[in-house]
């Protein structure tokens, strides 16, 4: 098989002593999708935030393509243009257009020429359905559409690996569906990517692999199918009945 | 209201307001320029430094500007530095202002989210990129109202720097007072020149604010 994009080995993250992340071992392959779900404080946001180094770990070893992934290493920034994050809150600069906003890593991090940005900054706005909000500012945006052209500001980077950590939780509910079906067309593109999400039907059609993460371990690492299915763990049939509960409890209102 | 009394003295009052506003100006140029070092030392968390700022602005917030003119006044000769009293002036506002600029900037970058930073460099931006272009000209439109409310508290400070015998609006205002006893005509001038001076401040601070929201980064 050929080199994975992203190697995670025996990772252990600490917060004041606390262990959040207990010997995490994850490869993901090119193209792959891996969704990773988990009761709330499992460490799923904790995971991400370590694969681009915003957290420092206490063991393992994080590489991309083979490049360690060092907190305050010198080679930081340029490894984290090849890893692409989008947060639950966006995080779009709210004193630059949607078109600066796109523009700004591009130019100043990759030194890439405007015209050519600009070009490819527009084409994908067109195909999340934006092109007409390039010259708008963040707060006039709705949730959804600040949610896409954080998507489209990270594509543009032209990263390796997408990292997406519940882009979705913060969305009114008529929001969620415009969003993830962006992620969706991701996913048959074959981008790599690695996504944190709490829906379960998006999940299961948007993964190849889905990881289970609780108390800071890997419990469950199984295609959708056999983990809707039949669950094999007794941890992922207790999770996956929480989402049945809170459903039941919902229809009786 | 005597006018003839008024259109005799407006070259007077004319030449206060010129000191006023020439030492304000300059004060508050430095005291920028003090609040700006303290903010980078903090910023920048640099060790000895950092007490050393903690202490100034302790002093500087807490003591009264008349205080800090003496010391300045009548200590520097003691020590053996001479300078006018101009210099004085402006000297005194800076170790005022800056502790108070240093404030405004603090809060300015305070408010500014630590997951800014954090998008920021996540899409591999520098730390210095993504101060310069992400965090600073937020940071900097959160601190204007802030910088702006200084501005005109620093300029009407100014009144004080008659008591080191500079030749200020207050200073002309009272020797007109004590010379004539036109007390009336005296303190509308003295109002009416504090508001020319002051108006125009408070209206560019409301346009500064609203232009600095939107910003651009050059090409
Ligand atoms: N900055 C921090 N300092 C201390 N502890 C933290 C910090 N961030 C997270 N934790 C702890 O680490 C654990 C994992 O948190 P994390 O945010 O990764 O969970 P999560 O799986 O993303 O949860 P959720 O589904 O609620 O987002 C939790 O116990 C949390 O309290
Ligand atoms: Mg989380």
């Amino acid at each position: 098989m050929a080199e994975p994009v992203l190697t995670i080995e025996h990772l252990t993250k600490e917060y004041d002593g606390q262990t959040v992340l207990k010997d995490v071992s994850l490869q993901v392959h090119e193209g792959e999708v891996i969704v990773i779900v988990g009761p709330s404080g499992s460490g799923k946001s904790t995971l991400l935030r370590c694969i681009n180094a915003l957290e420092d770990i206490q063991g393992g070893e994080i590489r991309l393509r083979g490049q360690k992934i060092t907190a305050g290493a010198k080679n930081l920034p340029q490894i984290r243009q090849k890893i692409g994050m989008v947060f639950q809150s966006y995080e779009l600069f709210p004193h630059l257009t949607v078109m600066n906003n796109i523009l700004l890593a591009p130019m100043k991090a990759q030194k890439r020429a405007k015209e050519e940005v600009q070009a490819e900054a527009m084409a994908l706005l067109t195909r999340v359905g934006l092109a007409d909000k390039a010259d708008s500012l963040p707060r006039q945006l709705s949730g959804g559409q600040k949610q896409r052209v954080a998507i489209v500001r990270a594509l543009c980077m032209h990263p390796e690996i997408l990292l997406f950590d519940e882009v979705t939780a913060a969305l009114d509910p008529e929001m969620v569906r415009e969003v993830l079906e962006v992620i969706l067309q991701l996913a048959e593109n074959k981008r790599t990517m690695l996504i944190v999400t709490h829906e379960m039907p998006f999940a299961r059609a948007v993964a190849d692999r889905i990881i289970l993460l609780d108390d800071g371990r890997i419990q469950d690492d199984t295609d959708p199918e056999e983990f809707f299915e039949s669950p094999k763990t007794e941890l992922a049939k207790r999770f996956l009945q929480s989402f049945e509960y809170t459903r039941t409890r919902k229809s009786d209102d | 209201m005597n006018w003839s009394y008024i259109q005799k003295v407006l070259p007077l009052y004319e030449k206060a307001a010129l000191l006023t506003v020439r030492i304000g100006l300059l004060g508050i140029l430095f005291a920028v320029l003090v609040g700006l070092l303290c903010s980078a030392v903090r910023q920048l968390k640099i060790p000895v430094l950092r007490s050393v700022v903690s202490a100034y602005i302790e002093l500087s917030r807490n003591t009264p500007l008349l205080i800090q003119l003496f010391f300045i006044y009548y200590g520097l000769p003691k020590i053996g530095i001479r300078t006018s009293a101009e210099a004085c002036g402006i000297a005194g506002l800076a170790f005022l202002g800056g502790s108070y600029m240093a404030e405004a900037f603090r809060s300015g970058l305070e408010a500014v989210g630590k997951i800014q930073h954090e998008s920021a460099v996540s899409l591999g931006l520098t730390g210095l990129q993504a101060f310069r272009y992400v965090i600073l000209p937020q940071a900097f439109a959160i601190s204007i109202p802030g910088i702006m409310a200084n501005v005109i508290f620093l300029l009407k400070e100014t009144s004080v720097f008659s008591a080191i015998s500079l030749m200020d609006l207050m200073f002309t205002a009272k020797d007109q007072i004590g010379l004539y006893y036109n007390t009336t005509e005296c303190l509308a001038l003295l109002v009416a020149f504090y508001l020319v001076i002051l108006l125009p401040v408070s209206l560019l601070g409301s346009l500064l604010e609203r232009r600095a929201r939107h910003a651009e980064f050059g090409g």
